[in-house]
């Protein structure tokens, strides 16, 4: 194995677990902050990363004779496209017609939630014939499982999508840097009547931008789904929140590639640790445990966003600093 | 219209109906009367009419349209289409079904049930954006209110006090809103969203922590309803008044009379010109003696007060209940209610009854469907959320925001 330590021992399954929830998180931390990039504000990740995890599922259950890495490829690239097309739903009415994506992406989360309600519910077209007793899809075929590097594929191991996510790191720093499209989505952001005036179409880029922020999101759907859930369950669909997590990966990031891995890692650490599986009753609740993560993820939002508290505190802090050294 | 067109407006009537604009709306209203020849009390059974009807508003729409009127020519097109496939559709479902589904009285009164939670939190949205801070934390205000109102009326066993402390979390929470908003100037998206996170866990976790798995009691103290006897003896209409508007919550009723009380205080009223100053040209309103953070800070708190009645009026006016996250995205339906309604109060009313028309019908819609295991009727639940995407993407025009909405204002 890849890693000098145990990989059996208490501490490598957490590691373990804290790295498969940070992957996604990683992805939809980088959706919402290239969104943020060009001026826009994608709270519809919850929505892309369902429609990815959809058309995931559906095409990882077909295409089973193919061969792995074919199959792995095919149902990845489908996944990230479905999220960057739901995406360009919002994209494309910002650009048309000024719609605002906050309204549009939060009413396309909950039309993809419906629809992927009906869809994997009883009687849905991808519900599994065999089990009717459960809302439930069929599992992908084995050649769409994505390979697991360490710890043992049957306890839920790293799965190398964990690399995908490091990779679209890398994408998200090279596009938004390195390309005009990046230079472009960035001018945008800044100011957007600059750049028009500067003959940068402010409409294409918001809708490009939009799109590329949910291809992440959209392949983070896949990658969850062809790591470690193989199927969708109704309450997964119903239960996304990894889009609204994101939200507060970027703002913690600041939107910086290295920022919002460490701030994926923290948020991974916090979902893993307040899990049912690893909350002493006695000590903590484990069912309040959710709501306290997304109190935790709320107070870092506001209070990133408030740079100024920092100013105030400062500038009080000082004045009795300074009364001090006047007296003495 | 510009003010350069009145001094040439001496058009005649008929040009005036036959402007572009004109052909455009009358041919989305064919697109609804497509819809409705197919539903009781007509009925239709033939789609000749309906598809007749469709395909007149769908040329009169492309005739708009290509005559500049884009956005209302689009409408009408796209009305024209869903009245033809409607009507189709609900040609196919059995008569006894559709009888069912389009009880008028019981929809009216359903859409007003429905609508009642948008209307409280888009006036609210209204006072906040008139006074140039748009407030995107609606829906955790309304979710504090939703809860607070619960637990109040649980605990203090009145409707009333859990109203008033229902009411005041909202502010609460609003208040906290409006100091990052106004004077830690932070991007009020963003400390909106951050406001919705806090307030979907907080209400979550005193939620679980107080009721746990077990839910809210089933007596807890209603919001009562009003009931209007008296309609039945009218004569005609008896029954239908009293089926529609005969015994809605009192909420229902406060919702209704806050919207003209709403549009004389900002519109007839000197602090209303005042707050509508600040929300469009803070820096001169400060000039003349208006303090902009005073008005601001009560417009935000006020907004938060509103929705939070909202809120109040689903646990313990309709439901009955609280549930996590039992908003699902209200507020955001609200914010696109009143963005449709251009700022108005009645604008934003006439959008909340729309969409709350549509929840109702979502509501009833399965009943369509002959058997009971069919998957299709979820797709129904859909509607609210596809019809404010339709309605944000701005099918009749476009009104202008307050010229500082979401500008911090910075004091010199």
């Amino acid at each position: 194995m890849w890693f000098p330590w145990d990989t059996g021992s208490r501490a490598a399954l957490n590691l373990q677990q804290t790295l498969i929830v940070v992957t996604p998180l990683i992805l939809t931390g980088l959706a919402v902050a290239f969104a943020f990039r060009c001026g826009l504000f994608n709270i519809g990740g919850n929505g892309q990363y369902t429609v990815g995890a959809l058309v995931a599922v559906q095409f990882g259950v077909w295409f089973s004779g193919l061969p792995s890495v074919a199959h792995v490829l095919l149902v990845l690239v489908l996944a990230t496209l479905a999220g960057a097309a739901w995406a360009g739903i919002a994209g494309l009415l910002k650009a048309t017609v000024g719609a605002h994506e906050v309204i549009t992406t939060i009413m396309l989360n909950y039309i993809a939630l419906w629809i992927g309600s009906y869809l994997v519910g009883f009687n849905g077209p991808m519900q599994d014939p065999k089990a009717f007793s459960a809302p439930v899809t069929r599992p992908v075929a084995e050649s769409a499982k994505l390979h697991v590097f360490w710890g043992a594929p049957t306890l839920q191991g790293l799965h190398i999508g964990f690399f995908i996510a490091i990779g679209a790191i890398v994408v998200y720093w090279l596009v938004l840097t390195r390309t005009t499209l990046g230079y472009e989505v960035r001018a945008v952001g800044f100011n957007p009547e600059a750049a028009r005036y500067g003959g940068i179409s402010v409409a294409r880029n918001y809708f490009l931008a939009m799109a590329i922020s949910g291809a992440f999101a959209g392949i983070a759907g896949g990658i969850d789904l062809l790591g470690w859930e193989f199927n969708l369950d109704l309450t997964v669909v119903q239960g996304v929140q990894i889009g609204f997590i994101g939200i507060a990966v970027a703002l913690l990031g600041r939107g910086n590639p290295v920022g919002i891995f460490f701030s994926a890692l923290l948020f991974g650490a916090l979902l893993t640790g307040t899990s049912t599986r690893n909350l002493d009753p006695s000590i903590f609740r484990p069912e309040l445990a959710g709501n306290l993560t997304r109190i935790i993820q709320g107070l870092v939002v506001l209070f990133v966003g408030a740079d100024l508290l920092i100013l105030y505190a400062w500038h009080a802090l000082r004045k009795p600093l300074q009364r001090k050294g006047a007296g003495s | 219209m510009t003010t350069a067109a009145g001094a040439i407006d001496r058009r005649t009537f008929w040009h005036r109906i036959s402007s572009a604009k004109a052909i455009g709306i009358a041919g989305i209203g064919l697109g609804v009367v497509a819809f409705w020849l197919a539903l009781p009390p007509v009925m239709v059974r033939s789609p000749a009419g309906p598809i007749a009807l469709g395909i007149v508003a769908v040329a009169a729409g492309i005739w708009a349209f290509a005559r500049g009127e884009r956005r209302v020519g689009g409408g009408a097109a796209v009305a024209g289409l869903i009245g033809i496939v409607g009507a189709i559709t609900s040609m196919q479902a059995q008569t006894s079904n559709l009888d069912r589904v389009f009880v008028w009285s019981t929809l009216i009164a359903a859409t007003l049930r429905w609508s009642t939670p948008l209307t409280f939190a888009a006036l609210g949205g209204l006072f906040s954006e008139r006074s140039g801070v748009v407030n995107i934390a609606l829906e955790g205000m309304m979710l504090m209110g939703a809860l607070f109102g619960a637990l109040g009326a649980d605990k203090t066993g009145s409707w009333f006090l859990g109203l008033l402390i229902g009411a005041a979390s909202g502010g609460l929470l609003a208040f906290v809103y409006a100091i990052f908003a106004i004077h830690l100037r932070v991007d009020q998206i963003v400390g909106g969203t951050a406001l919705n996170f806090l307030a979907l866990g907080l209400t979550g976790y005193i939620y679980i922590d107080v009721y746990g798995d077990q839910g809210t009691p089933e007596n807890l103290p209603a919001i009562p309803d009003v009931h209007l006897h008296w309609l039945g003896h009218i004569p005609l209409i008896g029954t239908f008044l009293d089926g529609s508007i005969g015994s809605l919550n009192l909420m229902i009723w406060v919702g209704i009379i806050l919207v003209p009380l709403s549009s004389f205080a900002l519109f007839k009223t000197a602090r209303g010109l005042r707050l509508r100053s600040v929300g469009e040209h803070p820096r001169a309103a400060e000039t003349v003696g208006i303090s902009v953070y005073a008005t601001r800070y009560f417009a935000v708190t006020l907004s938060g007060v509103l929705a939070a009645l909202g809120g109040v009026f689903l646990s313990i006016g309709y439901v009955g209940s609280f549930s996590e996250n039992m908003t699902a995205g209200r507020g955001f339906i609200a914010l696109a209610a009143l963005i449709f309604g251009g700022w108005r109060p009645y604008g934003a009313f006439a959008a909340c009854l729309l969409f709350g028309f549509s929840s109702a019908l979502a509501q009833r819609l399965p009943d369509l469907s002959a058997s009971d295991s069919a998957a299709w009727p979820v797709l129904f639940q859909a509607l609210p959320y596809v019809l404010t995407l339709i309605a944000v993407a701005g099918i009749i025009g476009r009104a202008l925001p307050p010229a500082a909405d979401g500008q911090p204002y910075e004091k010199q």
